[in-house]
């Protein structure tokens, strides 16, 4: 085996077995911490995939502000992690048997895709992806406009949810 | 380069689905956002995988991945406080006992 495909093995299960832990498990700061795993097998993806930007971005946005946000609001929600109760829906069949459906309709149809199986070419020389990204986010012939747009949501939304989660004082 | 398209496209549909069932079996509403962000999580790597496949000249995947990375953010930051503001008011976040606006 080449050693990508044992470490993309290795990523792999560490990104599902923590996903599965971060839904079965029934403490939620161990379900956030899972994440944390999980998101830093997807930022180790990325790397191999060549898109170091968003690996970096992954760890930086996702495990540094994400992540730990999902660990304050359960602390500030405290009363309703204690293990009380159940944390699964009494029907949670449903949803697993669901899931295995979706799972095997999207396996059986990505190997109807023809070339489905391509291993990837190299970049070609002279192209510099980090380069390129940085060039398509701010030219006005690439993606300006929705980076823009995007941006404007995040400050919507952040306006947004300070002024949802402020107390009043009446 | 010795991993095939194929590899990458059922590691994120499998993580897709437990995300899937994570949003729809959890009753606390947070854990219902972890199952959220771990379903944004496979359209990225689905994004990024097409990009590296297809045509790395065109940066089209990293752009729209960095565009899901806004939106999650913006997305986790809107629903957390939501969940705080409810916690306030009913001192609850059990999805189903929020139900004011069931009718």
């Amino acid at each position: 085996m080449h050693p990508d495909q044992i470490i993309f093995f290795l990523c792999a299960a560490l990104i599902l077995i923590s996903a599965l832990f971060v839904v079965i498990s029934r403490n939620l700061i161990h379900a956030a911490l899972w994440l944390v795993a999980a998101l830093f097998g997807v930022a180790v993806l990325f790397a191999l995939l060549n898109a170091n930007f968003l690996a970096v971005v992954q760890v930086v946005v996702y495990i540094g502000a994400i992540a730990i946000l999902f660990l304050f609001a359960v602390m500030l929600t405290r009363k309703d992690i204690r293990d009380r109760g159940p944390q699964m829906r009494r029907s949670w069949w449903i949803p697993a048997l669901l899931g295995l459906l979706i799972l095997a309709g999207l396996v059986y149809l990505i190997f109807a895709q023809p070339g489905i199986d391509r291993t990837a070419a190299a970049i070609p020389a002279g192209v510099d992806p980090l380069r390129a990204l940085g060039k398509a986010l701010v030219s006005p012939g690439g993606y300006v406009l929705p980076f823009e747009v995007s941006s404007i949501l995040l400050l919507a939304a952040l306006v947004g949810a300070v002024y949802v989660a402020i107390t009043k004082k009446s | 380069m010795h991993i095939p398209l194929s590899w990458y496209l059922i590691l994120a549909a499998a993580l897709f689905c437990i995300g899937l069932f994570g949003v729809m079996s959890r009753k606390n509403a947070i854990a219902i956002l972890l199952g959220i962000e771990l379903m944004l999580n496979a359209v990225n790597i689905n994004l990024v995988a097409f990009w590296r496949y297809l045509d790395p000249t065109k940066m089209a995947g990293q752009a729209f991945a960095v565009i899901v990375f806004a939106v999650a953010a913006a997305e986790v930051a809107v629903g957390l406080a939501l969940i705080i503001s409810v916690y306030r008011r009913r001192n609850t976040i059990i999805a189903d006992e929020i139900d004011l606006m069931k009718w």
